[in-house]
């Protein structure tokens, strides 16, 4: 699958690169459907990444299990979905120290909870690496009463909480791991513009 | 920068070379509280020189009855440390700035891991009071060459954290193994010689510390050096700083004011532009960064030198 180019933005909006290895640090790495196929080429070019990895893939549809665990890490961890792993993932960043590094590949909405629970685990933000693959749908939080909606793929969308038509904003909470949703009819109550596919 | 006559209350010795002054406020009033890490920079009168060396404060930051600092007698250098050693006692008054703080705790670090050099242990002290109220998990780490000169023995508690290495008794400190291990979310702070300093970078480096988890102060004063002239542009006037001076001393005796806070390579404060250099700057500070230093078109005059034709900066 190839990489998305998200068009620049406020500064608050994250920006994804290109994994790099950090050599044969101990590792976590977390990846979600297609972000498996950023992590396999990690390993391409570094095969000594995977030495002490703890691998943990959520497929979500996507095949990339038999590759990924052809990859060797020291533990890999297959799971059907980020809640089921989620004991797991904070297990892991607990029993994690100084100088393990962590990498995470997935799309946004995956990337921006991994990343939320590694802050709130203690992880410097320096030793987070984060690459964008598969889907762009976007994890928001509705402001007004702070519940948050999975995998947001249009603009505005309805907070699967309390019901307002929210704006989907590029403002972004890294300790939430989720972008802001701001009602889009607060001054003029029901005149709410047509609905369009998110953007990168 | 703002400050007070105070009156020295005490001076203890703690070892042969270190001295403990106490100042407090002549009519008793509390001065301004500080933050763990702070120092603050003592006058020195001496003869037709007036000097002013910065010394971390080492007393409780919650406590305005009085400030404490730890000085080093340095018999080789520029005579700050001498002054206050051989000509000041109880009942002396003398100028101290308020406190500023360049190497305060990150108080969002799950804990703190403080590694000490010598007498670099001073400004660990008054941040381990800090740290005790706060009641954040720590590690202090203490090296000495021998146990006679470390005088922060004196000032230590006894608390199972804190760990004195002396290299004499064959017990040196491992840093590998002290940054080994450490939870996320360590911060660690080293204070002492350079090579301590940049020890500590390297072992961090090795094991995958990110930059912003390390921090570190140098007790650095103004070297002592070759006599040099400076042309100060703006004042219109050319001046030769002195073997045991430092360019900033220089252009105070020559009634220039040039802004600082550290007067130790690390605040950034007197950082000036260079205009015309025929000659090799001697960088000192901490403060520029690689390219600037090679550039040569800006120079710290607190603590760098100069050997070459010429130098006019933009003072």
């Amino acid at each position: 699958m190839p990489r998305i180019d998200f068009s620049p933005s406020i500064k608050t909006r994250p920006v994804y690169a290109a994994l790099q290895s950090r050599g044969a640090a101990p590792a976590l790495m977390l990846a979600e459907a297609e972000g498996a196929e950023a992590l396999i080429e990690l390993a391409d070019a570094d095969a000594a990444v995977m030495d002490r990895a703890h691998v943990i893939y959520i497929p979500g549809g996507s095949g990339h299990g038999a590759r990924l665990k052809a990859l060797a890490p020291k533990m890999y961890h297959e799971s059907p979905s980020f809640d089921a792993c989620l004991e797991r993932y904070r297990k892991a960043l607990g029993d994690a120290q100084m100088g393990t590094q962590l990498y995470l590949a997935g799309g946004e909405g995956a990337l921006g909870r991994a990343m939320s629970e590694a802050l709130a685990a203690g992880m410097p933000v320096e030793a987070i690496q984060t690459e964008h693959r598969g889907s762009i749908a976007r994890r928001m939080q509705c402001v007004h009463c702070k519940g948050v909606t999975e995998g947001v793929t249009t603009d505005p969308f309805t907070c699967a909480h309390c019901g307002l038509t929210l704006f989907v904003r590029d403002h972004f909470s890294r300790r939430l791991g989720a972008f802001q949703g701001v009602c889009v009819d607060a001054e003029t109550p029901g005149v709410v513009p047509a609905a369009q596919e998110i953007r990168p | 920068m703002s400050a007070r006559m105070l009156r020295v209350a005490a001076v203890e010795p703690l070892t042969p070379l270190v001295t403990r002054f106490r100042f407090e406020d002549p009519e008793d009033r509390r001065l301004p509280l500080f933050s763990g890490g702070a120092h603050v920079v003592v006058e020195m009168p001496d003869a037709d020189l007036l000097r002013r060396n910065a010394y971390s404060l080492i007393s409780d930051p919650f406590d305005g009855s009085g400030y404490e600092i730890a000085v080093r007698r340095e018999d080789t250098g520029r005579g700050g440390s001498r002054f206050m050693h051989t000509q000041v006692s109880a009942g002396d008054l003398l100028r101290v700035s308020e406190p500023v703080n360049l190497f305060a705790l990150d108080l969002r670090a799950r804990k703190h891991v403080m590694i000490a050099g010598g007498i670099g242990i001073t400004p660990f002290l008054s941040q381990l009071k800090q740290l005790s109220r706060l009641q954040v998990p720590y590690e202090l780490h203490y090296a000495a060459r021998s146990r006679a000169e470390a005088a922060g023995l004196r000032l230590l508690n006894g608390a199972a954290h804190v760990h004195v290495h002396i290299s004499e008794e064959g017990n040196r400190m491992d840093i590998g193994a002290i940054l080994s291990g450490q939870p996320l979310g360590t911060h660690v702070y080293t204070c002492g010689p350079e090579g301590l300093i940049a020890g500590v970078e390297d072992a961090a480096a090795r094991l995958g510390w990110p930059q912003g988890a390390l921090h570190s102060e140098a007790f650095l004063s103004p070297p002592p050096g070759k006599p040099f002239e400076v042309t100060l542009a703006r004042s219109g006037t050319t001046l030769t700083v002195g073997p045991h001076q430092s360019l900033l001393e220089a252009a105070e005796a020559a009634g220039v004011e040039i802004p600082w806070s550290c007067r130790g390579g690390a605040c950034g404060q007197c950082e000036s532009a260079v205009l015309d250099c025929h000659g090799r700057i001697e960088h000192n500070d901490h403060w520029l960064g690689e390219e600037d230093r090679n550039a040569q078109t800006k120079i710290m005059p607190c603590v760098s030198r100069f050997q070459g034709e010429t130098l006019i900066i933009d003072r």
